[in-house]
């Protein structure tokens, strides 16, 4: 594993009252990957994600990351409502000293590219939930300064709180900038990311960590095969049946222990 | 047209009220020293207008030195709580003991230990310590209520505390802040007043000398004309800070904003 992008090894964290979210947690990713980390509500997803951008430290156990900038967005937009989407996109820029005018301009390209081109100085309310998400994917893609660095998007469950229609969209546009950055040699684009959709890991991820209940670790690592083009393409149809007993194992093993 | 009727039923009730109090005046023949006709306040007020004018402007000198003290101050107090708990456990009990404490109680020993010779400075940290506390707690409350995840990204992004707190935490505050402003403007006012009072004549220029003097000399118009020019300019204070808050809030918060019908 000495080329993986991010590596947790034998991680466990215990908040101070008393939950232990993860026990025994490990696992690498390798720079060019989309992994979808996979569990129930409640196994320690959310923990693991900020564990590995560095929110967290874990009690027992080490998290690295070998990218230059880290991008992070949550269930919820979290946007500020007193700014525009250009403002909020910007922030990161912002809060890094990148001049107004470069700032400005790298914002409204990440607008354009999380579609939302045209729609720079809307402000939060004045946008539906699928489009906030965009401004908070805009403004993850604005974090990736550090030029001819590996960039590492961690997404915590992103579309849970959209409609399906919605987040058949979202998750197509992901899938198509991570196509687009993946590949680029100098800064290859890694996703990790949460979610507890057995549909969405199987078409959007090259590669799905189930975990168990809480305390968390890696029940399964599967390697999905390439073929997945819709979401119901019969490669992606296989891997959800993968996916899914690999589940209901990791659920009933712990049930038994 | 609901517009027009927020203007013109509170103006109708006020013509029917003077209306009604000239007329009871007039026809039980009331005293001017105990209740003078609205027109005899009229003409006070313009045989004074000069010198009530000069007074109000001292009394709303002494209020806006006081109201911009406290929110300076209050505001650095509370960016200074909402970087440290232990600085917040530390202070806020005193900045409660000098809200709780009656401003009339405390106002004479400022006046003596600031002295009479700066009169104006005394009685404008009457009234700074009556506006304080509002904006202090607005200022806190809204300094703490920043979304704790956005200030994870501004970590992860590696903000200086001075940037969550300017980018951050301040945005959040400003509504909270607004609504202690709004209450500490007309506290500044009534503070000012209050330590002109406990001043006393001789000292003090402004209205609430105007109507100590007033009333001893039972020039009892003069008092309601100073009385009124009071009110007004605790609306005037209030309606600036309104429009101020609308203009800040406009575009994003809740309470500034209808929901389409």
């Amino acid at each position: 594993m000495g080329d993986a992008l991010l590596s947790l090894d034998g991680v466990a964290k215990r908040f101070a009252n008393g939950t232990e979210a993860l026990r025994g947690l490990s696992f690498a990713v390798a720079p060019g990957e989309f992994v979808a980390l996979l569990g129930p509500s409640g196994c320690g997803k959310s923990t693991a994600l900020r564990l590995a951008a560095g929110l967290l430290m874990p009690d027992e156990g080490a998290v690295a990351h070998a990218a230059g900038d880290v991008g992070f967005v949550f269930q919820e937009p979290t946007l500020m409502p007193w700014a525009d989407a250009l403002a909020n996109a910007r922030l990161p820029l912002d809060i890094k000293g990148v001049p107004r005018g470069e700032a400005n301009e790298r914002a409204r390209a990440a607008l354009a590219r999380a579609g939302l081109a045209g729609f720079e100085h809307a402000f939060p309310r004045e946008l539906s939930g699928g489009m906030k998400m965009r401004v908070s994917l805009a403004r993850a893609l604005c974090s990736f300064i550090a030029p001819a660095r590996p960039k590492l998007l961690l997404l915590d469950e992103p579309f849970a709180a959209l409609d399906e229609i919605t987040r058949w969209r979202l998750g197509d546009d992901l899938l198509r900038l991570w196509r687009e950055e993946r590949a680029r040699e100098d800064a290859p684009l890694t996703v990790l990311f949460v979610t507890h959709s057995v549909s969405e890991s199987s078409y959007l991820s090259s590669r799905v960590l189930v975990m168990t209940p809480r305390p968390g670790r890696v029940a399964a690592d599967i390697a999905l095969a390439p073929g997945r083009d819709s979401r119901l393409a019969p490669a992606t149809i296989d891997a959800q049946r993968r996916i899914s007993d690999a589940l209901t194992e990791a659920m009933s093993g712990t049930a038994a222990a | 047209m609901k517009r027009i009727w927020n203007a013109v039923l509170p103006l109708a009730v006020a013509a029917l009220v003077l209306g009604a109090w000239e007329w009871a005046v007039a026809h039980w023949q009331v005293p001017p020293y105990v209740l003078p006709a609205p027109s005899a306040i009229v003409r006070a007020f313009l045989d004074n207008f000069s010198s009530l004018m000069a007074a109000l402007a001292s009394t709303l000198t002494v209020t806006l030195e006081a109201f911009a003290a406290a929110t300076v101050l209050g505001v650095a107090a509370a960016a200074g709580f909402s970087q440290s708990r232990l600085l917040e456990r530390t202070l806020y009990p005193y900045a409660v003991i000098l809200q709780v404490t009656p401003v009339v109680a405390i106002a004479p020993l400022i006046l003596i230990w600031v002295g009479f010779e700066r009169i104006n400075l005394a009685l404008a940290i009457i009234a700074a310590i009556v506006a304080f506390f509002p904006i202090l707690a607005g200022a806190t409350l809204g300094l703490k209520s920043a979304d704790f995840n956005l200030i994870d990204l501004t970590r992860l992004y590696g903000a200086s505390r001075w940037q969550t707190l300017w980018r951050v935490r301040l945005p959040t505050a400003l509504p909270y802040l607004l609504s202690g402003m709004k209450t500490a403007g007309g506290l500044a006012l009534i503070g000012a007043v209050v330590a002109e009072f406990v001043a006393g004549s001789g000292t003090a220029t402004g209205l609430a000398w105007r109507i100590v003097e007033s009333g001893n000399r039972l020039e009892i118009a003069t008092l309601f004309a100073a009385l009124a020019l009071l009110a007004f300019a605790g609306i005037a204070i209030f309606a600036a800070l309104s429009l101020l808050e609308w203009a800040l809030l406009r575009r994003w918060h809740e309470s500034a904003i209808r929901a389409p019908r």
